[in-house]
């Protein structure tokens, strides 16, 4: 393992390389300690397994920052010229429920966010480039993917927009998009007393049946109640989802190709799914953009569901560096998370992509100067 | 010498010394009631510690204690990655209690975790913030709502009455050890249709990280026998 002199040295080295790759970026700061009640609102109750957690007496709970790109987004939103390019290099801070070796508690990241609303396929594939480049000597093996295939599939299914919305909102957990598609394909039984249930609404109103099962505590109101009851009547109403459709989404989330081969199989899908175009039409200036800045594509894996889990923030563009010698967390990271700005904005919003490095897995790995 | 560490007052301690009595070997407090030593007769080398439920966990994990009997709602919760620092032997067939997710009865459209779920984005939408579960449990119930994929909800704490904090409005639903549901009935809630978060018992412990000395093996070898379970080890 290298000294953590030699990792801070080697972090100062990456944010240089990175800053000239893209012609110049600030170099910022952060805080360590995060309001722990953003990051629970944007990632939920699950970032606690993740993240130091530790309590202030007078501002309340705080985190020690699980990454920058949080702190990044407010500064830029509260303070940032348009368009903008920053780098950072410091301490992220990574609980773990049980010892994973490799997985250190604390390390270094060096990071770049570009935020720019001009063409977005030029800034992903100029992030790409500045981390590719500055990786270069350590010929590690890239993967790239895009939520965004996913998002534009879900938004052309035969489907309700609850149904949809529903979809949306959990795209990032597998388990459970899988489950609700199965249940709109009419796959999966609804809970056995389901039905007896919209029988007695439509029999005597949901007022009498909320009545009889119970007193009214708590925030959530009769009216909220009321309002599911509704909506649960109108799913069950819809018709089942066509199989050929479930069968779409698990050709698309088995994609796994060189890039341009990649995208030829998903234009294929189009035919079936058309809204996967606009998405495909990104995809495509996306590759033409790294083809022209030089990049071989061909030693790039394209995985439809790449980061689907892991990159949780991310809804479009997402890349990672590996090293071929296994049991090492990825040496690079890094997408497109527009949405995290408009979540964040407050009525705002900025496209944006970066990425972050580990200078200790560079180092650890032969590379660094 | 072995230490085996036991529940120091209530009911469970009463059936603990019960188990092990019914298999020939007698624990029995010393000094009085408020004396929390005791000793162990039927097999040799084997030194008791009276502890309370909720430490035996965290001195099973420090291996501090050889042997140790609490619940396993208890170890599952205190210890994290609990497989790789205890070995359950033996479930003692007492303190049945579920760790459930319980909602207002008055939320009929609340049956499962995916149910939950969608009541929870409408909650959030609607008020603003994440919809609320008190509970101590934050450990289990956090995995089981990740493992279950549901979303907006927020844990609050809560380390007791937490039957109460919906009425009181400091919680939307809870997730509590029951074992009859009566308190959960008298405070107008009722658990999910699906399955618990857990079934927790008591059960015989072994701590793998405690120092197993030549004494120790031959110890927990002739306890074992006694009392008619595996010793274990790795």
């Amino acid at each position: 393992m290298p000294s953590k002199a030699a990792i801070r040295a080697e972090a100062a080295r990456l944010q240089a390389v990175l800053s000239e790759a893209v012609g110049g970026a600030q170099a910022i700061e952060a805080d360590i300690l995060q309001p722990a009640e953003t990051l629970l609102d944007l990632y939920g109750e699950d970032i606690r397994a993740r993240a130091y957690v530790t309590a202030d007496p007078v501002r309340g709970e705080r985190m020690l920052r699980p990454d920058f790109t949080v702190p990044v987004v407010q500064m830029h939103m509260e303070s940032g010229a348009e368009p903008a390019r920053y780098t950072y290099a410091g301490e992220v801070f990574r609980r773990q429920e049980s010892p994973e070796p490799g997985r250190p508690a604390e390390y270094i990241q060096v990071g770049l966010e570009v935020f720019d609303r001009d063409d977005p396929a030029a800034r992903d594939a100029e992030v790409f480039c500045a981390i590719a480049g500055a990786l270069a000597p350590l010929r590690l093996k890239a993967a790239m993917g895009d939520i965004g295939l996913l998002a534009a599939a879900v938004s052309g299914l035969p489907l309700s927009e609850p149904r949809k919305a529903a979809l949306m909102r959990h795209l990032w957990r597998p388990h459970r998009f899988r489950d609700l598609l199965e249940r709109f394909a009419g796959r999966r039984a609804p809970p056995p007393a389901r039905q007896a249930l919209l029988d007695a609404v439509a029999a005597q109103g949901a007022d009498a049946v909320i009545d009889a099962a119970g007193p009214v505590i708590g925030r959530r109101a009769r009216a909220e109640i009321a309002a599911r009851l509704a909506a649960l009547a109108t799913d069950a109403a819809e018709p089942p989802l066509p199989t050929r459709d479930l069968a779409l989404i698990d050709d698309l989330l088995g994609v796994r190709a060189t890039p341009h081969d990649a995208l030829s199989r998903l234009h294929d899908l189009a035919v079936d799914l058309p809204a996967l175009e606009p998405a495909l039409a990104r995809l495509s200036a996306r590759l033409d953009a790294l083809d022209a800045a030089g990049v071989d594509l061909e030693a790039v894996a394209f995985e439809a569901s790449y980061g689907r889990t892991t990159l949780e923030y991310y809804d479009g563009f997402v890349f990672g560096f590996v090293a071929e010698r296994g049991g090492l967390p990825p040496v690079a990271t890094g997408g497109r998370y527009d949405a995290l700005t408009r979540q964040l904005g407050a009525g705002r919003e900025i496209p944006a992509v970066g990425g972050v490095i580990r200078p200790a897995l560079v180092l650890e790995l032969g590379g660094g100067a | 010498m072995l230490r085996l560490g036991v529940p120091s007052k209530g009911r469970l301690m009463e059936k603990t010394f019960d188990w092990f009595a019914a298999r020939g070997v007698e624990i029995a407090r010393t000094g009085d009631e408020r004396e929390y030593a005791g000793h162990v007769s039927g097999v040799e080398d084997v030194r008791l510690l009276l502890l309370s439920a909720g430490e035996i966990p965290r001195e099973l994990a420090a291996g501090r204690i050889h042997l140790g009997v609490t619940g396993t709602d208890l170890v599952r919760e205190q210890i994290p990655g609990w497989e790789r620092v205890v070995q359950e032997l033996a479930p003692l067939g007492f303190g049945h209690a579920d760790l459930v997710l319980a909602v207002p009865r008055a939320w009929v459209d609340v049956e499962t975790p995916g149910d939950l779920d969608a009541a929870a984005a409408a909650f959030r939408a609607a008020h603003g913030h994440r919809l609320r579960i008190a509970t101590k449990y934050h450990r289990l119930v956090r995995d089981y709502l990740r493992a279950e994929g549901v979303a907006d909800y927020a844990l609050v704490d809560s380390q007791g009455a937490t039957e109460g904090t919906v009425a009181n409005g400091t919680a939307e639903a809870i997730a509590d050890i029951t074992s009859s549901g009566e308190t959960l009935r008298a405070n107008h809630l009722r658990p999910l249709s699906t399955p618990p978060i857990l079934r927790s018992e008591a059960t015989l412990f072994r701590a793998r990280g405690a120092e197993w000395s030549a004494g120790a093996r031959a110890a927990i070898a002739a306890l074992a026998r006694r009392i008619g379970v595996e010793p274990g080890g790795d």
